[in-house]
């Protein structure tokens, strides 16, 4: 890519993005180039990150495991549902993955939950993300008793209303009561030590950035 | 649920038959209740909902047939349940109006299909069924009584395999841990009841209830303490204070009856154990929901094993599970019990490693949760010896760089919690002697000074409270005066905040020892506002820490002529009655300093304070004690406050103080009689009218105690000034043991001893008796200290041996000659006319001698 075309890149992406100056949306567009590699001018494939690249940044860079989660996460960036990344998705995405304020991660962590994008995070949705959760013990005669305890135990935290399903206002009045719920179903946000190495290296060096 | 329906829910006047429920909020709260246990039940336990119960439940229902959709056979007037039991019963069966249910699940469907109306068909289904569990279980498990419930599932057990019994046990104990439940909650409904009401009672009267209430329970500690403090400072020993003693454990027997929290906290605690970091996040979430300020649960936390899992997960590098678990301990920690558990488990080497953390509000969550567990010397020792010391010093810190270009605003206020919540675990921490040195070893003295320069309320009560310990210690004290601290404790003393106020107080009666404090305190307008905050009398601890202030600054004379000016003399002399002792030592203490000036021993007379002080005098508290003879002592020097004395029979008191069994007590008795000896009318006969009065104080002279000595020596002075007393005190063997006690170092005592020899010359053949019990030789030593009340009074008490002609003799072969030759040059006149007439006796012998020797 060209300078003149990076330079016009870079301001277009900054003037909508909320949480990265100048210097830094340009390293992460260096940072997306380089693990997008280089894409012929005028091509008219979709230029962007797919699922499985994605997902090994989030599990390589940001520690994450949880398939489903980072699945979720993907969604979470992919707005236009193309099934890929693109370049000003991956500034956004990133500008409330790692400086997004309080407001902001609620939403998205609810929307990385909310599996089916219902508006709810449902007793299902809730089992579903839990399921591997807890250790399983041999003696139990049923497995899923635990997770099912589980899931009741945060309904009762959090269900302010009472309905059985966890709604936007349920989640956001228990994350506001207490911060650690904002994670509640998952971990869905960068650890505050991988999320410090890769700013890092991100906008000390960003052509250095390799996520292997 | 039988004991809690019975005990608790209140049914109508017709008793127990087919009664009908009140409709009363806590009625409804049971019902509700009892709603979400069957709402719930088919989810927690799907296999026992299909159990199919001994007898339906029957009751009159308002559901319509309409009503029941898929899973019915709905007819106009009927539904049955397409669920039956194995002979083919349906488990629900309604014939309008009656409904008869069978299971939990149908139970469950019942409620979710009568949805607004729940808990009307509650009500009813309570109210037809007045045993339900008989119905649900049997009769062998409606007798089921609380002790016997172990027993009966053992027996049950035992007695067969049948998967059936093994289902209707699970059950009963559901049932069992429900009952508990209601109990609980409406207990816990009635109690917030009862609350609610008096709070607004009291509202009305115009009362801050619980901002007063928590603070008088806060105030007993402070109370006890400030008790200790003032023990210690007058006994000069500076030995560590506990605050809590270390008690036996008293864990939970095993086969009580357990309350419904401590099966749910044991289920959180396995999650704990065996999830990962969400599940292990949820449950801690869960966990902190308890009231974790209720022993019950604090207990529960422990016997099922949570601490040791809570101080795990502080070992872990999942930074949500450490916050979630500092919580919790946090909370727990308030209980002497846990703080010792928490200190056994080792917990606190890995807070104190936590200190260390990138994460600020980790910090401040180890911090303050060290600051609840230092409350006694083992853990105190702990945090020292794993370095916390140093670490929890690094927290004040912070604060320093609040004005760096900060991300946010978020961490500005964050970097003043940090230093915040250190000040709180060292103000824990400095109770301890090797902690005080510590902190002042690791550059602590100046942070607290910093720290002390901000004006927020919440910080300055720890940083106070800190140095307020600390000042305890000699070093501190020089390091207060040092870094102008003195200057900023006296601004607070000007704060809204009574609690700050008190330790700002305290902390300059411990500084106040030092005389260059005292003016500070003085130059920095600080004897006003703390003769105004005497007019607060409602706030005990206040009081005592303010009074103590003004106790040690009236050690200067400058600040009495200030405290007369601001009229704190007839103030103080109001607070003589009816204030808990540690007040009354230390007013009484002000006054016994202020009375050192004439003008306040007459303002002390005018507003009445001669009788409440002497009153004083029957007390039992040491302190008080030693304080009080003091005042009245220097009350005693004015003629006329000693004719009120004398009236009062303050005297007797006094010298009935001489036989307590405190050397300290005895000896401040002693100095006050002198006084009183001196300016009573009477004198001579009044020492008589005490029967054996005179063979007690001869025997004082016994003592080892130096102080005691010396105030018997002088008081042995004024009462020789009767020569019928001296005679009788003669007859007690005075001379020999003041002879005894001749030998000695102590300037203090030998001047008194001095003076007390030279009055009792004035008798008999005393002089010649001093002689004989060879006190001559070592009174002519004093002549070499350095001490001129010393000098004056040997020079004195040589002079009037002098009369006798072998004590010459022995002065002679002393060299007392020379030594007394120098004291005529003194500029003390009294020194110079004794050094004179003594040397005059000894060279009038001499020239005897010769004489005779010639003729």
């Amino acid at each position: 890519m060209n300078r003149k075309k990076l330079q016009k890149l870079t301001d277009n992406l900054t003037k909508n993005c909320k949480h990265f100056n100048k210097f830094e949306v340009n390293c992460l567009i260096k940072v997306f180039y380089n693990l997008v590699g280089d894409v012929p001018e005028r091509s008219v494939a979709v230029v962007g990150l797919d699922r499985n690249a994605f997902r090994n940044i989030l599990h390589v860079t940001f520690g994450m495991t949880d398939d489903m989660i980072m699945d979720r996460v993907f969604r979470g960036f992919d707005k236009d549902n193309d099934g890929c990344v693109n370049v000003s998705e991956w500034i956004n995405g990133l500008s409330v993955f790692l400086r997004g304020s309080l407001e902001e991660k609620m939403k998205y962590c609810f929307e990385v939950f909310d599996l089916n994008g219902d508006g709810f995070i449902s007793k299902e949705e809730m089992f579903h993300m839990l399921k591997n959760s807890l250790l399983k013990q041999p003696s139990e005669e049923d497995p899923d008793e635990g997770i099912k305890d589980l899931v009741e135990i945060t309904l009762k935290k959090m269900d302010h209303d009472h309905d059985g399903k966890l709604s936007f206002a349920d989640y956001e009045k228990a994350v506001r009561e207490e911060t650690l719920l904002l994670e509640a179903f998952g971990p869905c946000l960068p650890d505050p030590k991988s999320q410090m190495e890769f700013e890092n290296q991100v906008f000390n060096d960003p052509t250095d950035f390799n996520d292997m | 649920m039988g004991a809690a329906l019975t005990r608790s829910a209140q049914w109508t006047a017709a008793g127990y038959g087919s009664g009908t429920l009140e409709r009363t909020p806590l009625n409804e709260e049971i019902l509700k209740e009892i709603i979400v246990f069957v709402e719930h039940f088919i989810y927690k336990y799907p296999h026992e909902a299909k159990f199919v119960f001994v007898e339906p439940l029957e009751w009159n229902t308002d559901l319509e047939p309409s009503a029941f959709e898929s899973g019915y056979i709905v007819s106009e007037t009927t539904v049955k349940s397409e669920e039956v039991d194995k002979n083919g019963q349906p488990l629900l069966l309604l014939s309008v109006p009656q409904i008869k249910v069978r299971s939990f699940g149908q139970l469950g469907h019942v409620l979710f299909i009568a949805k607004d109306t729940k808990l009307k068909e509650a009500q009813a289904c309570i109210e037809g069924n007045r045993d339900p569990v008989v119905k649900i279980l049997g009769p062998d498990f409606g007798e089921m009584k609380e002790d016997s419930m172990a027993l009966h599932i053992l027996n049950k057990i035992s007695t067969g395999d049948d998967p059936e019994n093994e289902i209707k046990m699970k059950i009963a104990i559901l049932l069992k841990q429900l009952d508990l439940h209601l109990l609980n909650h409406s207990l816990k409904y009635i109690s917030l009841q009862k609350n609610l009401t008096k709070d607004s009672q009291e509202e009305k009267h115009g009362g801050k209830v619980e901002k007063s209430r928590t603070s008088i329970s806060h105030g007993k500690v402070q109370l006890r303490k400030s008790v200790d403090k003032i023990e210690e400072t007058i006994s000069e020993s500076s030995s560590e204070s506990e605050e809590d003693e270390e008690q036996p454990d008293h864990r939970q027997e095993a086969n009580a009856d357990l309350p419904s929290e401590y099966w749910q906290i044991q289920k959180l605690v396995k999650y704990l154990k065996g999830g990962n970091q969400t599940a292990t996040v949820i449950a801690l979430c869960s966990m902190k929901d308890f009231n974790l300020a209720q022993e019950t649960c604090q207990l529960a936390i422990r016997d099922v094993g949570g601490l040791e899992v809570l101080i795990n997960l502080l070992d872990t590098d999942e930074v949500k599970c450490k916050i979630g678990s500092l919580k919790i301990l946090k909370e727990i920690s308030h209980n002497p019990q846990i703080r010792r558990n928490i200190v056994d488990l080792g917990g606190l080497p890995i807070m104190v490693n936590i200190l260390d953390s990138p994460y600020k509000s980790l910090k401040c969550l180890a911090a303050e949760t060290i600051a609840n567990v230092a409350k006694f010397k083992r853990a105190r020792r702990a945090v020292r010896q794993h370095g916390g010391i140093t670490k929890l010093v690094a927290l004040l810190d912070c604060a320093q760089n609040a004005t760096e270009p900060a991300q946010s605003s978020l961490y500005e206020t964050r970097d003043v919690e940090v230093a915040r919540c250190g000040a709180l675990a060292l103000w824990s921490c400095s109770k301890s002697y090797s902690n005080k040195e510590a902190i002042r070893k690791a550059g602590g003295i100046p942070l607290l000074a910093r720290l002390l320069k901000t004006s927020h309320e919440n910080m300055l009560i720890p940083v106070v409270g800190t140095l307020q310990e600390c000042a305890s210690e000699e070093n501190y004290r020089a390091a207060i005066k040092a870094e102008r601290i003195i200057e900023n404790l006296v601004k607070n003393l000007n704060s809204e905040n009574e609690q700050l106020q008190e330790h700002c107080a305290m902390a300059i009666y411990q500084c106040a020892e030092d005389e260059e404090t005292r003016d500070l305190v003085r130059l920095h307008g600080g004897l006003k506002p703390l003769a105004s905050l005497l007019n607060n009398t409602k706030n005990k601890e206040l009081l005592a820490a303010v009074t103590g202030a003004i106790w040690k600054c009236s050690i200067s004379k400058e600040n009495v002529i200030k405290f007369r000016e601001y009229k704190a003399i007839e103030t103080l002399v109001g607070l003589l009655t009816d204030q808990p002792e540690e007040v009354l030592v230390n007013v009484v203490g002000a006054l016994g300093e202020c009375c050192q000036e004439h003008e306040n021993r007459v303002i002390v007379r005018r507003c009445g304070g001669i009788q409440p002080l002497v009153n004083l005098l029957v007390g039992i508290n040491q302190a008080l004690l030693v304080n009080v003879t003091k005042a009245v002592g220097a009350c005693a020097v004015e003629p006329e406050n000693m004719a009120i004395i004398d009236r009062l029979d303050g005297v007797r008191l006094l010298w009935s103080l001489l036989k307590n069994p405190h050397p300290d007590v005895k000896a401040s008795a002693a100095w006050a009689l002198c006084p009183c000896i001196e300016n009573a009318k009477d004198a001579g006969e009044m020492v008589r009218s005490f029967v054996g009065g005179l063979e007690l104080v001869v025997n004082l002279l016994k003592s080892d105690n130096k102080e005691v000595l010396a105030s018997v020596c002088a008081a042995i002075t004024n009462i020789a000034k009767d020569q019928e007393n001296l005679a009788v005190i003669t007859d007690h063997g005075v001379v020999p043991l003041l002879s005894k006690l001749a030998n000695t170092n102590n300037d203090n005592l030998r001047r008194h001893l001095a003076e007390a020899v030279s009055r009792c010359c004035m008798w008999g053949r005393n002089r010649v008796a001093f002689g004989e019990h060879r006190a001559v030789a070592p009174l002519v030593r004093y002549l070499k200290s350095n001490d001129t009340n010393v000098h004056r009074a040997t020079a004195q008490a040589l002079y009037q041996l002098s009369e006798d002609a072998d004590n010459c003799i022995t002065m002679h072969e002393n060299g007392a000659v020379k030594l007394l030759l120098d004291m005529v040059g003194s500029p003390d006149q009294e020194l110079q006319e004794a050094a004179a007439g003594c040397i005059s006796n000894i060279r009038r012998l001499a020239l005897a001698t010769e004489k005779a020797r010639y003729t």
